[in-house]
């Protein structure tokens, strides 16, 4: 009893909290969640971060520092890797949702394109769009209109939908998985290191689409980038991970100028590579020891 | 010369029936990549179910949808009791798991109808066609033509699931990543269940064919032995494979056993497949048609 007041206690000052930080009822808010990898890794040390309607959120971090992890306890894919979130909640559209199966996520609007694109290789681009819409019961003809506005954002897709995605450049591969998404309506899609492995203008042209679809459908987006300045460039707002928790968050101009962020992901500091943790008046009010 | 086509579709014809059997361990594979040892024990329960059924004087007609249902329910409960448990868990603790299903499936079998060895009438017989007889002079079983028709429309109508429904276009969607199956919501757990129905099926209509050929018996669990060789060379996920693979090892037990068994003293049949496995391991190991791995940087 006594714990689960304590619950709602935290639960309300994180919300204070979100509005504070990003000045807008948060629609995804990550509270405090912390992560158990096989019973015994402890990989997510107490991370919250929130995602505002309509926005465009970037998780930011190096290898390792739990970017992918976080995504996978939002959707809960996590539990298919013997994951677990073992504190926290998550909260969508105000309904937790922290216990829902990865299909009900999806049902719900959320969904995840995975780190590594995921293609189905042997089903063709068009077949793989089309699992994307698994999860809707709809006549045929709107799944048709659906497939008709995927095509109209990734006109290369349309070319190729009748070859094998593993078939496919790895530019065609990460517009097949953003493609597959949107096939279910998401109101969220959580994106993962969509730059991975790709040439610099395909990076541009991918993140073009990304703004495109959170400015006319009003897909709100999560990704996770180690391609900082992109990602800044295209975000409304940034979180910063390293090792487990947030070390910074901030308005993504704010980010993007700031001297630390510079340093510690272009390399320009002259005594090598800092860690966040270095720079005492980055680490951010210590929520995860609430 | 005729004498060559005979023994060819017979050996052909009797390939159809590996291939059924091979069929089942190729959709369970494929879609949840465990090599299901349990395979032979379901054909054998199949057919000693129907039979069973078939002693309390109900029609066949009625004893088919009875023993359908069985193999279907039997799918499913594999799935959700012993295998949804262990998800996640190495290839070869699901492999030793199938092991431990079978001897459990064989024991429920002969505890549910006994042991002994009973009669299946299909009212097919064994017996030559006519027309085929006296038009060229060779000898076709009648059985095996319609044995072959079976399969045919068996293996057409998993076909059109594979590759025309929603459903199937699942299946293979989880055949190829189970992460990003789950990840556009599609629920692991039913499409195995679908699987494992599909499988109890399947099992059922080779363990009716087996059983009016052979009788049934125990030894029916053994056909699934036959269909080891017909995996290697068709390869493990491929459905067409299971066809193909089918037809060259039964074609060609037959020709090795009556041309090169007369050099060798004859008892060709019995190995022969085995080998041309192990050959055929050794310079195509993903089989025939397994899929082959897309390798892209
Ligand atoms: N399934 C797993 N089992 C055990 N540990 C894991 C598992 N997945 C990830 N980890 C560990 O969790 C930590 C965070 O991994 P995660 O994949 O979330 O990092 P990331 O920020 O996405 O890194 P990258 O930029 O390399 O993708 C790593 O130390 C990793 O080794
Ligand atoms: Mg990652």
């Amino acid at each position: 009893m006594s714990t689960a007041s304590n619950a709602t206690a935290t639960d309300a000052a994180t919300r204070k909290d979100a509005v504070t930080t990003v000045a807008t009822m948060p629609y995804l808010s990550v509270n405090n969640i912390e992560v158990i990898y096989d019973h015994v890794i402890l990989v997510l040390k107490g991370v919250s971060l929130e995602v505002p309607e309509g926005k465009v959120v970037a998780l930011l971090g190096a290898n390792g520092a739990g970017k992918s992890t976080t995504l996978k306890s939002i959707s809960n894919l996590l539990r298919a890797e013997r994951g677990e979130v073992t504190k926290g909640t998550i909260e969508f559209k105000g309904q937790r949702v922290d216990k829902l199966t990865v299909n009900q996520l999806v049902r719900m609007g959320v969904c995840q394109v995975m780190e590594g694109r995921h293609c189905f290789q042997h089903l063709t681009v068009e077949e793989n769009l089309l699992t994307g819409a698994f999860t809707r019961n709809v006549p045929r003809a709107e799944i048709a209109l659906s497939l008709d506005k995927v095509y109209h954002y990734f006109p290369r897709l349309k070319q190729r939908r009748g070859s094998l995605a593993g078939y496919t450049s790895g530019g065609e591969q990460q517009m097949t998985a953003v493609g597959r998404a949107l096939m279910a309506q998401p109101k969220m899609i959580l994106l993962d290191e969509p730059s991975m492995g790709l040439a610099p203008q395909i990076v541009e042209e991918i993140f073009e689409i990304v703004r495109d679809l959170n400015g006319k459908e009003g897909v709100s987006f999560l990704l996770a980038e180690q391609n900082t300045m992109v990602a800044l460039r295209y975000a409304d707002y940034g979180f910063v991970l390293e090792n487990g928790r947030v070390v910074m968050d901030g308005a993504a101009k704010e980010l993007a100028g700031n001297e630390d962020v510079k340093e510690f992901y272009l390399g320009l500091s002259p005594g090598g590579r800092k860690s966040f943790r270095d720079v005492k008046h980055y680490r951010r009010r210590k929520r995860w020891l609430s | 010369m005729t004498f060559f086509f005979e023994v060819l579709i017979g050996g052909l014809l009797s390939g159809v029936m590996y291939s059924l059997v091979a069929l089942g361990f190729v959709l369970i594979y494929k879609a949840s990549g465990v090599f299901n040892f349990a395979q032979g024990a379901m054909v054998y329960f199949a057919a000693i179910t129907f039979v069973g059924v078939t002693e309390f004087d109900i029609s066949p007609w009625i004893a088919f949808p009875i023993s359908l249902i069985v193999m279907v329910v039997l799918g499913l409960v594999v799935e959700k009791v012993v295998l949804r448990p262990l998800v996640n868990q190495p290839q070869i603790t699901l492999f030793m798991v199938t092991i431990g299903l079978a001897f459990f499936i064989e024991g429920l079998a002969q505890l549910m109808w006994g042991a002994n060895v009973r009669g299946l009438e299909l009212g097919l017989q064994d017996v030559p066609l006519e027309w085929v007889s006296e038009r060229w002079g060779m000898s076709i079983s009648k059985f095996d033509l319609a044995a072959a028709g079976v399969a045919a429309i068996l293996v057409t109508s998993l076909a059109l699931l594979f590759n025309r429904t929603r459903i199937g276009r699942a299946l293979r969607a989880v055949a190829d990543d189970h992460q990003a199956a789950l990840a556009v919501g599609i629920p692991l757990q039913q499409i195995w269940g679908i699987v494992w129905g599909v499988a109890g099926f399947v099992a059922l209509v080779a363990g009716l064919l087996w059983g009016s050929r052979n009788g049934v018996q125990f030894a029916l669990t053994f056909v699934a032995l036959k269909a080891l060789p017909v995996l290697i060379l068709g390869g493990f996920e491929s459905i067409p494979g299971a066809i193909v693979g089918g037809l060259i090892i039964g074609a060609t037990e037959k020709l090795a056993e009556v041309y090169i068994g007369p050099m060798v003293g004859g008892g060709i049949e019995g190995w022969f497949p085995y080998m041309l496995a192990l050959v055929f391991l050794l310079v195509r190991p993903e089989g025939l048609f397994g899929e082959k791995i897309i390798r892209r940087v």
